[in-house]
């Protein structure tokens, strides 16, 4: 001991060449770790700065969501889809929507399928803001997710406005919606397109050519497109790497044929390009926003769902006016509408990725089997593979860049 | 790319073996033996015509009716041509076993770890086929249909009761 002390202030190395340089030590990283901004565990090896190997263990928050929904009919599933990625939640309300209504074969008129586009962009921004916000806090700068947060915070207003509710929305039924955008929505809608775009520059300019920000994710984590494809990536972190997938391009839906937009690619996969490419999306999903603001204009007034009674709940106080209101009523809570057997795939693009809703339906008041496809699921698993050799802050800025979301990686 | 295509493609490459599910809701479904199933994927996704290279989903669906009870379901993208097809296999029960797909792509892994964890279904060769969501002490697989949700007894969701 006297020895080490007489080291330690005679300003010599603690630790002299002789000394055993190679053993590693456990660290424990979550499940309840301020840098993994979730519930899950990632035991890796460290050897001294540099992650040796690692392992992660998910599922702490598993709710066991596709039990649940065997036993439950189609617009009680809702509710548990907005518990997935709750940071957009309704990219899934809307992916599930239209899932059923592709069972059903119902035709959603045009002018609902764009206040879905409106609905789901706001929530592929608000995610991204949170995505790229907390990357920003990980690398040091914290200004940069309290100017965009409050944007988020009125996107959040908005869906409250539409639905009543800010996280789990729970937005739309089977059909359309349960009731139109009123005229504070609309107006908050266009005084968002109106705040947001010099938030978002002011955001964009204290990173994009920041140094330190360049420097602390360029060449981080990079991602060859062949890697990616391997591990099954899709959404923005595989389109850093170059491949040019999106679901609203590739497998359209809800109109999003007929909007302008750009899909924006990266060349190298790392963390900066991740950034860029999610701040891109933001833009694009602005313009989308716009387009569909005008296209709502031409569409009839009034009209936000399908005239599908035997699956659309008719408005309550006819319920107790009107007798065929009322069948409806008593059909549709009772599971006596007659529904096909069959099994239907859909796919949306979620703000990590593509969505998927694996259906099977054998007639019955609930699904016989149904599987999500969860992005983040299957992001996820390359985490640990790929931290092998990286420095451990950069580790932590390549899990925030994945955007991990805990409820979409344990369903 | 058509449907009819591909099923050509696929049945002159493997004669006899693969069989397409009719009326199929969205997607094109073929039906492959257990046997095959790994050299299956491996075309797919390796031919210079159809790279399927998108291994989207695996998961599995529980037929107690059937008397192959379980099946495994692949869902595969083919992004150059942008098609979908779904692989289904049919096994045995009650210890289903079929060849891993992590030899075809690394993203399998987990994707067979979640359905070795919720259907029991054991993928020979895979590297590290543990429990993934569930704790690792659990002695069931929930998502077989034996299993039930709450309270067995409890009837007023049972479909029986409204006159199904």
């Amino acid at each position: 001991m006297s020895e080490f002390i007489s080291k330690m202030t005679s300003n010599q190395p603690v630790f002299d060449d002789n000394d055993p340089q190679d053993e590693l030590i456990t660290l424990n990283i979550g499940p309840t770790h301020p840098a993994t901004h979730g519930v899950f565990q990632n035991v890796v090896q460290i050897d001294g700065e540099r992650i040796v190997s690692g392992v992660s263990t998910i599922g702490y928050i598993h709710r066991a969501f596709e039990k649940i929904a065997e036993h439950r009919p189609f617009y009680q599933i809702t509710p548990l889809t907005d518990r997935l990625n709750y940071c957009s939640a309704p990219i899934n309300n809307m992916g599930w929507h239209m899932t059923v209504e592709k069972l059903l074969k119902i035709e959603i008129p045009k002018r609902v399928q764009y206040m879905r586009v409106i609905v789901m962009e706001l929530a592929r921004i608000a995610d991204h803001i949170i995505c790229n916000g907390i990357l920003g806090v990980d690398t040091g700068a914290f200004s940069g997710f309290l100017y965009v947060m409050q944007e988020r915070e009125f996107i959040y207003e908005i869906f409250e406005e539409i639905c009543g509710a800010r996280l789990t929305t729970n937005i739309g039924r089977i059909g359309g919606f349960e009731r139109d955008f009123n005229a504070v929505a609309f107006e908050k809608i266009s005084e968002f397109l109106k705040r947001y775009p010099p938030v978002l520059k002011e955001f964009e300019e204290m990173f994009v050519r920041n140094r330190i920000f360049i420097e602390r994710t360029s060449g981080v984590a990079a991602v060859t497109p062949e890697q990616a494809l391997d591990y099954g990536w899709s959404g923005p972190i595989l389109r850093a790497t170059g491949v040019d997938y999106d679901v609203r391009v590739q497998n359209s839906y809800c109109s999003y044929e007929e909007f302008d937009f750009e899909v924006p690619v990266g060349t190298t996969g790392d963390v900066y390009d991740r950034f860029m490419v999610r701040n891109e999306e933001m833009w694009q999903s602005l313009r989308i926003i716009e387009q569909a603001l005008e296209k709502i204009e031409k569409e009839p007034k009034g009209v936000f769902h399908a005239e599908v009674p035997d699956f659309y709940l008719p408005p309550k106080e006819q319920v107790y006016t009107n007798m065929e209101a009322l069948i409806y009523h008593f059909k549709i809570v009772m599971g006596e509408v007659d529904t096909p057997k069959a099994e239907v795939y859909h796919a949306v693009e979620g703000a990590n990725g593509e969505l998927g809703f694996y259906l099977i339906h054998d007639g019955g008041r609930s699904p016989y089997r149904l599987h999500f496809r969860r992005p983040s699921f299957v992001n996820y698993q390359m985490f640990a593979p790929m931290s092998a050799g990286m420095l451990l802050s950069d580790a932590i800025l390549n899990m925030s860049s994945l955007n991990v979301i805990a409820g979409e990686l344990d369903a | 790319m058509e449907n009819s295509f591909l099923l050509d493609k696929l049945q002159g490459n493997f004669p006899s073996k693969i069989v397409e599910i009719p009326d199929a809701h969205d997607l094109m479904t073929i039906l492959v033996d257990v046997d095959d199933i790994i050299d299956v994927l491996r075309f797919l996704k390796l031919d210079n015509e159809l790279q399927f290279v998108h291994l989207t989903d695996i998961t599995a669906v529980h037929f107690p009716h059937l008397e192959k009870e379980y099946a495994v379901v692949y869902h595969i993208h083919s992004l150059i041509h942008n098609i979908r097809i779904r692989v289904k296999v049919f096994l045995y029960g009650p210890n289903p076993e079929i060849p891993t797909a992590t030899v075809v792509w690394k993203g399998a892994n987990w994707m067979e770890r979640e359905t070795y964890d919720f259907f029991g279904i054991n993928f020979i060769g895979h590297p590290d086929l543990r429990r993934i969501l569930n704790v690792d002490d659990m002695d069931v697989f929930p998502m077989r249909k034996e299993y039930p949700l709450e309270d067995p007894n409890r009837v007023d969701k049972k479909d029986l009761y409204f006159g199904r």
